[in-house]
């Protein structure tokens, strides 16, 4: 089968992607700016040809639980939200974490605090790979920069998920979700009959019953799990990390960037370096596991490092950890919504960094 | 003369009149003395065990007393946060249609902190069966004031009787959801005497039927003691239960299926 | 090639349909594009913008400051954008409802007064081609043909019999579009 091309949303390629992805089941509640999602599954009424439950939910608290209890039965389940609605969900997704259910969560980022504002951001980096909720844990972090990622994503998010048995999050903003790009479709796949050794689907007398629960009140037994995510977590550290580079060859000056971030930057790569100045870009793929080794090799080469970002400067945090005091690193961006330009980034670069 | 009349001579099979149902599992309770979770756990072993649902069925744990639940029945389980169980247990009945799927909640978890996962999961009459321990008290946590406790009834957090003024109103949350239209089977019942255990198995029986024949939510309420939040003695405690838990939370049906959708 | 343009007017003016058939037009020639609408509250009844880039190779930032066409339907959106296109560039607007016309002498400025057209036609919700066929005559970046496949790609099947009116109200834009 081949590939479809279509002008999408980024929201509704997640929504597409995940019925082309045989996913069992979507548990959503609305919020801006990612509501096309669950409104183009309810349109698309997947229920009807392959089989996918679609539910809005009362609350995101009650979707990201029906997460937890599909999951749990080793189905193929997702929810999607936005800054607020997230943080909503954190009690689930650590209890997801904690009983290792692979599951995919999308964040379209909106800033904040509070209530903050429905225009795009990146406010909440460390909330999505830091853990976010309570105990010590790590989602496996995927950040899209165009829509045909967000579409791709979904796949590579459910494979990796269940892989490792661990919650992956999609970590877009309300500018991916919201614009239309080019997007080729994956034909759609078939829902997966097969039912990991670990679900809970009714115990047969051959096994014995299965439990999905994150409690442990013997200490030691729990530090012994606690030990055996973080081996998990080292592995997909080892294997798992993904970046996309440009221009780095012979940059003087790298940008690291990601998502909305990195696709501004790129243009401010092509400025730039019409104007002589030597910049490069590096996109993290994967924020959790983060490309730090790459960086620190990088920053043999570079003078210094930007992280674009629009936040007050979250991903800066693990930019200075990889390059470990080997080169200076700047933060530049907007914040409250407000997206960065091409132009405004070049003009930092040569004001702040290079001139200054 | 103990020695002439020892156990073995007594564990005869022409002596047994009782047994432990296949269903629940050799792990030790880790309820107080004369606590009714038991007795519940029980009902619903036997229910499942007779039905023959051990392979059908998946629980729902809460978090409460009965948290560790799942260490007691025989059945695949899924422990949930603190009030979802209706929200857990709502995707997997969607995903899994063709199995018996159930929540045992406590009154903290049901109708505090889960009050709304109860309501949306009963008015969108998913076709599960909930199971409702009143015990009007939160048992694990050390015996604080429940949005069940009764107006003037002490613990820890209402050392001087619930002052409903102060405090606000026990919660009938059963007699809430009976009037929702997605549940099909609404009860209230308890597990204290021979009797009421024969009906509280009858009323779960009927739960495992209406669920096969997707009917909508069924709700099992049981009023049950806690005798170390109520600091009493077992004895003492049902008899405290039924002069002052009963007439609050009368025992009986609140919404059964009409005659003629019953069938 | 690269055609970065934006399109600002009021909501419920057409401007992110128009953006989408532009975007699905630049498709179905086999081009990148991107469109970026500003979203939120302020698009009801008041300002709705889209930036469009149609693009021969992979296109870099979806939002940019700078544009090759502006195309402005009302007043605000005049103020706030003329500025915008790029030394060189252009600006196409309506002349309806606008009582300070553009003033810029270093971009070529074009007017194509699709409301009054529209009205004439009697079928007003045709504004927006009117204006789009405004654009091709002045950059035909995309073909006729393209564009009605591109028209095809973003109407819903049940709006199809709408297509020869639409087609009739893009070659309008092309013959009234005319340089200050």
């Amino acid at each position: 089968m081949e590939k479809e091309l279509r002008l999408m949303k980024g929201n509704e390629a997640v929504a597409e992607a995940a019925i082309r992805a045989g996913a069992d089941g979507y548990f959503g509640y609305p919020i801006t700016p990612q509501s096309e999602i669950l409104e183009y599954l309810m349109e698309a009424s997947p229920w009807k040809t392959t089989g996918m439950v679609v539910l809005q939910a009362e609350s995101e608290i009650a979707a990201i639980n029906m997460v937890y209890g599909g999951a749990a039965c080793g189905k193929k389940v997702l929810t999607t939200s936005s800054s607020p609605g997230i943080s909503l969900k954190q009690e689930g997704i650590t209890y997801i974490a904690g009983a290792e259910l692979p599951c995919l969560i999308v964040n379209v980022v909106r800033g904040g605090p509070g209530l903050g504002t429905i225009q795009p951001a990146q406010s909440d980096y460390f909330q999505a790979v830091k853990g976010g909720g309570h105990g010590d844990y790590h989602l496996i972090v995927l950040a899209p920069a165009s829509v045909q990622e967000m579409a791709d994503f979904v796949g590579l998010g459910f494979d990796l998920a269940f892989k490792y048995r661990n919650p992956a999050m999609i970590l877009s903003d309300g500018a991916i979700g919201q614009m239309m790009e080019k997007v080729w479709l994956s034909p759609q796949q078939e829902r997966s009959k097969s039912v990991p050794a670990w679900a809970t689907t009714g115990k047969p007398s051959t096994r014995k019953r299965n439990i999905i629960t994150s409690l442990d009140l013997d200490p030691n037994a729990q530090e012994v799990f606690n030990q055996k995510l973080i081996a998990k977590y080292n592995e997909i550290k080892e294997k798992e990390v993904r970046y996309e580079e440009l221009r780095c060859d012979d940059a003087e000056y790298l940008f690291v960037a990601y998502g909305t971030s990195a696709r501004v930057c790129m243009k401010s790569v092509q400025l730039a370096r019409a104007q002589g100045i030597k910049v490069g870009l590096l996109r993290p793929i994967t924020l959790y596991p983060y490309p730090s080794k790459r960086l620190n090799q990088l920053a043999d080469r570079v003078k210094v490092m930007i992280s674009v970002e629009m936040s007050a400067g979250q991903m800066i945090e693990d930019v200075l950890l990889s390059v470990n005091g080997k080169v200076p690193v700047h933060h530049f961006g907007r914040m409250g919504g407000i997206v960065t330009n091409p132009e405004e980034v070049v003009e930092n670069l040569k004001s702040k960094i290079i001139g200054g | 003369m103990a020695e002439a009349t020892g156990i073995k001579d007594i564990l005869k099979p022409e002596n047994l009149v009782y047994n432990k149902t296949k269903i629940m599992t050799d792990n030790v309770l880790s309820y107080c003395p004369g606590c009714g979770h038991g007795t519940a756990h029980r009902i619903l072993a036997e229910i499942i065990g007779e039905e023959g649902l051990q392979s059908q069925t998946i629980g729902v744990s809460p978090v409460g007393c009965s948290v560790l639940l799942y260490n007691y029945l025989d059945i695949d389980w899924q422990e949930a946060a603190h009030g979802r169980a209706p929200a857990v247990a709502t995707a997997i009945k969607r995903l899994l249609p063709d199995k018996f799927v159930f929540t045992y909640q406590g009154d903290g978890d049901l109708a505090a902190i889960g009050t709304a996962e109860t309501i949306h999961s009963c008015n969108r009459g998913e076709n599960i069966l909930i199971i409702f321990i009143n015990n009007g008290i939160y048992g694990m946590t050390g015996g604080q004031m429940a949005p069940t406790t009764i107006s003037g009834m002490k613990t820890s957090t209402s050392p001087y009787g619930r002052d409903v003024k102060l405090m606000g109103n026990p919660l009938k949350i059963t007699d809430i959801v009976a009037t929702l239209p997605g549940t099909y089977y609404v009860t209230r019942q308890s597990v204290h005497t021979p009797a009421n255990v024969r009906k509280t198995k009858k009323a779960m029986r009927k739960a495992v039927q209406y669920q096969k024949l997707n009917k909508g939510t069924c709700f099992i309420e049981i009023v049950s003691n806690c005798p170390s939040g109520w600091k009493m003695t077992p004895v003492l405690s049902n008899k405290w239960m039924e002069e002052n838990m009963f007439p609050f939370y009368p025992l009986g049906d609140i919404k059964v299926p009409e005659e003629k959708s019953a069938q | 090639m690269t055609e970065e343009i934006i399109i600002a007017g009021f909501g419920g003016q057409g401007v992110l349909s128009m953006g989408k058939i532009m975007a699905y037009s630049g498709v179905m020639q086999d081009m990148e594009v991107s469109w970026m609408p500003s979203y939120g509250p302020e698009m009801r009844g008041g300002t709705a913008n889209v930036i469009v880039i149609i693009s021969s190779e992979r296109i870099s930032s979806p939002i940019i400051k700078h544009f090759d066409t502006g195309i402005i339907l009302n007043q605000q959106s005049l103020d706030k954008f003329e500025s915008s296109v790029k030394p060189g560039g252009v600006l196409i607007y309506d002349s309806n409802g606008i009582t300070r016309h553009p003033e810029r002498k270093d971009i070529t400025i074009y007017r194509v007064d699709a409301a009054e057209e529209a009205g004439k036609m009697n079928s007003p919700k045709t504004f927006n081609m009117i204006v789009l066929g405004g654009f091709l005559k002045v950059k035909p970046i995309i073909k006729m043909e393209n564009v009605i496949k591109g028209l095809k790609k973003s109407l819903p099947e049940r709006y199809h019999n709408l297509i020869p009116m639409n087609e009739k109200a893009l070659q309008k834009g092309l013959e009234i579009v005319k340089k200050v």
